[in-house]
């Protein structure tokens, strides 16, 4: 299970940075929530994985880390509201520059020149 | 009073609360309203300061779950310092804005009061993970902020930053996970005993998750690779919203002292100090970058902007050279350049409001209506960015360069001065272009009293530093001192058995 969870975390790791490096908005947003997603799977697992394990102290043995949870939770509100947020600020930068680049020019190269 | 400590978080939440629930409140209730709540939180800055003076390492257990399970703030004579000097900056920076600034788009004064509590928040927690949600929490304000009164500029500038902090914060919790799995423990100071015992194949881990702590917060603080945002996001920036972002950068030069200093002390063994080769190049770099920056630099808040680079660099050579004389100096330079740049952020906006269309560019314009006075704050402001005698800029770069020592001495000295000689020829040039090269008739309005008070306050600091530059660097050299024995702030949080509530 380990590598299964690993190999997720890190395809959506390198999604994620690859469409944060592209030039329009909208891409760069969809990258920043994959970004986020594969930081809270990596919080999950930062404590240890354990299957059915209580999510509470329970015994001596069969337990899993409550921390990571409460911290992935923290980090699932804040993301949600940041996305919230970039979306809106994309849509005000499209309206005000005209184009939705994060540099907020055409791009150069002729792939999108109207 | 025990919940002292806490006050400089709950009295801005609490402001903030009651400034966004009451938003039909006619602005001069909010400016008072945000007025008293900074100006409460300098006395607060003040009873805190005059608390940890003594040495002593006091913290808050929130909810009484006493360290390392619980979350505490830690009060210890750095983060008094750096509350204190925060709610000096903002009350100059609050002041400024009731002249007019906050009424150009909504709630100013309530997300300035949540800035100021994620600001003093990160300066007092003392739980890696707690540090990541004031961050968090400040950037959110700083968001909105640095959008107030929206525009074009603003706009594109905000993508930028609020892309990269975002992009930073994903680091930030990469970072804290991996250490979380490598020690077990989110409390700097439970880390700091940890790491001392920490099995050696987890020592990679550890070393890999300090570096991206470095990584975070290093782009908060603006450091070589990492500063492309900031020139173009300061400038653009809303003149008070300008100023308070100067203590920005140095809640980044913070962190990396704070962690650094109690996480990675001398006790980490193989891994202690791992920051230091890389903040000591990078620094050097920076003042570089800085110093090309300030000389190319077209308008006057773009060039203020770039002299907030020269800050930061400076600071961060401090940081690289480590000794403890190292880090009083940064720390003296650091109260200086603060509020110094700030008052220049506050200094150019007035001079580009009565300069009409030509605004702060750097090219003939109107002559100004005040001129003589305004001349008069930019040529002191000029002199102690600049580091010239007889202001605090020469104190602290003096302080800096007599820390030095050997080989640092040769890369330190002509690169400071060479960036003091930049900031200098560049100041000297904007400031007779501005005030000398003028054509046309007077146009601009005489300014109002509020935004001379901000700018005065913020700029009176620097001869306010020298004459009290005796008590200030005993303080600074004591923080040092303190700084330099993590074992103090291990001692008072973890094996004192009787708590606060």
């Amino acid at each position: 299970m380990e590598s299964l969870y690993a190999i997720t975390t890190g395809v959506l790791t390198a999604c994620g940075l690859y469409l944060v490096l592209r030039s329009r908005t909208f891409p760069v947003v969809v990258g920043l929530t994959l970004l986020s997603y594969a930081v809270n799977l990596f919080l999950f697992s930062m404590g240890g994985l354990t299957t059915d394990g209580a999510a509470i102290l329970d015994g001596p043995t069969d337990y899993a880390d409550p921390l990571p949870q409460a911290l992935v939770l923290t980090a699932i509100v804040i993301g949600f509201a940041m996305t919230a947020f970039v979306v809106i600020l994309a849509m005000r930068a499209r309206s005000e520059a005209g184009n939705d680049h994060v540099d907020g020019r055409q791009q150069e190269d002729g792939e999108d020149r109207p | 009073m025990q919940h002292l400590i806490v006050l400089p978080v709950v009295l801005p939440l609490i402001a903030g609360i009651l400034l966004l629930f009451r938003r039909q409140w006619a602005i001069q209730v909010q400016r008072l309203v945000g007025t008293i709540a900074t100006s409460l939180l300098v006395v607060v800055g003040i009873a805190l300061v005059a608390r940890a003076a003594g040495g002593e390492v006091t913290y808050y257990a929130l909810g009484d779950w006493q360290p390392p399970f619980g979350i505490a703030l830690v009060l210890d004579r750095l983060s008094a310092l750096m509350v204190l000097l925060t709610a000096v900056l903002a009350l100059g920076a609050v002041v400024f804005a009731c002249a007019g600034d906050d009424a150009r788009g909504s709630n100013f004064h309530g997300l300035f009061q949540w800035q100021l509590m994620g600001i003093n928040g990160a300066f007092l927690t003392g739980d890696l993970f707690n540090l990541f949600v004031f961050f968090e929490v400040l950037l959110l304000a700083s968001y909105a902020l640095l959008m107030h009164g929206g525009g074009k500029a603003r706009i594109q500038a905000g993508v930028y930053y609020v892309v990269l902090n975002l992009a930073g914060s994903s680091l930030f919790l990469i970072a804290v996970g991996v250490l979380y799995g490598a020690t077990g423990t989110l409390n700097m100071a439970d880390m700091a005993v940890r790491l001392g015992e920490l099995p050696a194949e987890r020592a990679g881990l550890v070393t890999a998750g300090g570096l991206m702590l470095l990584v975070v917060f290093g782009l908060k603080a603006a450091i070589l690779p990492l500063y492309f945002w900031l020139p173009r996001a300061y400038a653009a920036a809303p003149a008070p919203v300008a100023a308070l972002f100067a203590i920005m950068t140095k809640v980044g030069i913070y962190a990396i002292l704070r962690v650094y200093s109690l996480i990675f002390g001398d006790h980490a063994g193989p891994l202690a100090n791992l920051e230091q080769a890389w903040v000591w190049w990078l620094s050097l770099g920076t003042l570089v970058a800085a110093g090309a920056g300030v000389l190319a630099a077209r308008d006057l808040r773009l060039l203020v902007a770039y002299l907030v680079l020269v800050s930061v660099g400076t600071l961060l050579a401090g940081i690289g050279m480590g000794s403890p004389s190292a880090v009083s100096a940064l720390l003296y330079y650091l109260i200086h350049t603060t509020l110094i740049t700030g008052g220049l952020f506050l200094l150019a906006e007035l001079i580009g409001l009565q300069r009409g269309k030509a605004g702060t560019r750097l090219v003939k314009g109107r002559p100004l209506r005040q001129g003589g006075w305004l001349a008069g704050m930019f040529f002191v402001g000029a002199v102690a960015v600049a580091g010239l005698p007889p202001l605090s800029g020469a104190i602290g770069k003096a302080l800096m360069m007599s820390a030095a020592e050997g080989s640092q001495r040769a890369w330190l000295w002509p690169v400071l001065l060479g960036t003091g000689l930049c900031a200098l020829i560049a100041l000297s040039r904007a400031g007779s272009t501005l005030f000398w090269r003028s054509q046309g008739e007077l146009m601009g309005q005489p300014l109002p009293r509020r935004q001379w008070f901000g700018v005065v306050w913020l700029l009176g600091a620097s001869p306010l530093l020298v004459a009290l530059a005796g008590p200030v660097s005993n303080y600074t050299q004591a923080t040092a001192e303190q700084l330099a024995h993590p074992q103090v702030v291990v001692n008072a949080l973890l094996n004192d058995a009787g708590g606060m509530p």
